[in-house]
């Protein structure tokens, strides 16, 4: 990668309203422009909102949907990543994240893990994405995941491995409240989330939340920056809407990837064959080895 | 596991200052979505409508919050001073209605009904003003019933539980007052026995068998915690109070949820027809 400023996007879309969503969209990104950032990254569902229910299908567009054009024209002055209903092939419907670079798609990513448990009902509204893959950038190597995706540590592992050396990672984390010591309790869960996982896969986290309030959920924000050793570089704060700008660099990268080469250490055999020993245990499948000894079957 | 979250081993602590900010962010969102720049509550007092005044006069101007004081023939003198002490510390409109011409109508009309229904009777006589008044102020309703009411089903339906929006829903007593001290409500507020002031001399706490104290404790592991009933028996609660409030949380479902709709068609309200309540805002 070269040398990034990023811009956080911790906005509160308007709930269905995509007009409006758009129009809070093109504004942040011309500030940002302004400032010299190189891309502006949004939270999920910046273009429609959360609690979307039976709105998924009236939300829906494909992602070279005429109505979009209006990001697509912004990201002639500066790279977009943002989230948004997207219909897929099928009348499927993902909750997707995109990048824009230059009037067109670069990379569009369909969240993997849908959360269907206590407050949350995606599995019901949403198809689920089956693939994690990195994509090449205007600036270098990089990924996306959305939200629940980075609770699921295969992701950004899988992610850092085909050489993302910057995830993203889109959200609308709720908060349950605030306790003594842990401020808004989504902030503090995330933060610490995002500096296990950047230590981990020595690469670059961009989180961006979404604030504001829909029936009642309030959205946390705390959009932050973890660099590849896992300290937090910028921050905005709980619950307000706010456009911090950050500067990724690529030498605390090779730096952090130097003193830490763990991804040059992983053992690609190991987890094979513990994964193949997995899917035999979960889903009873017949181990072939065994299978042999036991039957004298050639 | 001491370094768990609170919601998983049912604490009630909560830091007073970052939910106060959530709570008031969810006010304002709530209401000017509706388009509307208005609140109206009714302030009985009590430390759960103050706290709620409080919060609305911290989240939009204070002259915008509309405070009905409704007090009934029997209601203590002291109840409506302490409103008092609420609209002048916060500089809230307010308005004094006695409701007992009302109740009197209503009995005079309805025919003599026992203690328990003439508290129903004031309760939705009160809600009636207040939507009332919503219309004239352009003002959305504020619940001002906290979560320890809400669960137990303590509360009068279409009453004191009619609301638009509900700040304190997800708080119990305990919390509530936490809150009420961080937020400057007056002493005299936070230290009175609690009571819904119906009667002379009710007392929630003896009415209902428990205290707040120590039926919170019980509510945030039952519920939030979601802990067994061995694990709350073996937490020092005696299996009457576990089963007793079990009991009352059960039987009083029917009062936090919307009503009943038959199933006919395809799609029906309530079951297929499902969109959010800030639907476009």
């Amino acid at each position: 990668m070269r040398d990034i400023r990023v811009a956080l996007g911790q906005i509160a879309p308007r709930l269905g309203d995509i007009e409006a969503n758009l129009e809070i969209h093109r504004r942040a990104a011309a500030e940002a422009a302004r400032d010299g950032a190189d891309l502006i990254a949004f939270p999920e569902l910046s273009l429609t909102g959360y609690q979307l229910a039976d709105l998924v299908p009236e939300l829906a567009v494909p992602v070279d949907d005429p109505r979009l054009a209006p990001l697509f024209e912004a990201s002639d002055e500066i790279d977009l990543v943002f989230g948004f209903v997207e219909e897929g092939p099928g009348h499927r419907f993902y909750n997707s994240a995109v990048y824009l670079s230059a009037g067109r798609v670069v990379h569009v990513h369909r969240k993997l893990y849908l959360p269907t448990y206590g407050m949350f009902q995606e599995g019901r509204e949403f198809a689920r994405g089956y693939r994690a893959k990195y994509f090449e950038s205007p600036w270098g190597p990089a990924g996306l995941l959305v939200c629940e995706d980075l609770w699921h540590m295969p992701c950004a592992w899988l992610l850092a491995h085909q050489g993302a050396e910057v995830i993203f990672v889109l959200s609308n984390g709720p908060t349950r409240g605030a306790t003594p010591g842990r401020e808004v309790t989504s902030v503090s869960v995330w933060r610490e989330l995002l500096q296990t996982t950047a230590r981990f896969q020595t690469t670059w986290m961009v989180y961006v939340n979404r604030t504001g309030c829909e029936d009642g959920v309030t959205f946390g924000g705390g959009s932050l920056v973890v660099d590849p050793f896992g300290r937090v570089v910028a921050e905005a704060p709980a619950l307000d809407e706010a456009l911090p700008l950050v500067d990724l660099k690529t030498e605390v990268l090779r730096r952090a990837r130097t003193v830490y080469p763990l991804l040059r250490d992983e053992n690609l055999e190991l987890v094979e064959g513990e994964l193949a020993r997995l899917r035999r245990l979960r889903y009873d499948l017949p181990d072939p080895t065994a299978a042999t000894e036991k039957d004298g079957v050639v | 596991m001491t370094d768990a979250p609170a919601p998983l081993d049912g604490s009630l602590e909560l830091d007073p200052e970052w939910t106060a900010r959530i709570l008031t962010r969810f006010i304002d969102q709530e209401l000017h979505r509706t388009g509307l720049t208005d609140l109206v509550l009714g302030l009985s007092g009590g430390i759960d409508s103050a706290v709620v005044a409080y919060l609305a006069a911290r989240a939009i101007e204070p002259r915008r919050v509309h405070a009905c004081l409704m007090p009934y023939r029997a209601s203590s003198e002291d109840s409506l001073s302490d409103a008092r002490k609420v609209v002048a510390e916060l500089g809230i409109d307010a308005e004094t209605i006695d409701i007992t011409p009302l109740v009197d109508g209503f009995e005079k009309t309805a025919g003599s009904v026992g203690r328990t229904r003439l508290g129903n009777v004031m309760a939705r006589a009160r809600m009636t003003l207040l939507y009332d008044r919503s219309v004239e102020h352009g003002a959305l309703v504020l619940g001002t019933s906290n979560k320890t009411e809400l669960l137990l089903g303590y509360g009068t339906l279409h009453g004191d539980l009619a609301s638009a929006i509900n700040p304190i829903g997800d708080l119990y007593k305990t919390q509530v007052r936490h809150l009420a001290g961080h937020l400057g409500v007056p002493d005299s507020i936070r230290r009175k026995p609690p009571s819904a002031d119906l009667w002379p001399d009710q007392n929630d706490e003896e009415e209902l068998g428990f205290s707040y104290a120590e039926v919170d404790r019980l509510l945030a592991l039952l519920i939030d915690a979601r802990a067994s009933r061995a694990t709350a028996i073996e937490a020092g609660f005696t299996p009457e109070l576990v089963d007793g409030v079990t009991r009352r949380i059960v039987r009083s479902q029917f009062k936090r949820v919307p009503p009943v709709i038959a199933k006919i068609s395809t799609r029906s309200i309530g079951s297929d027809f499902r969109y959010p309540r800030d639907w476009m805002t």
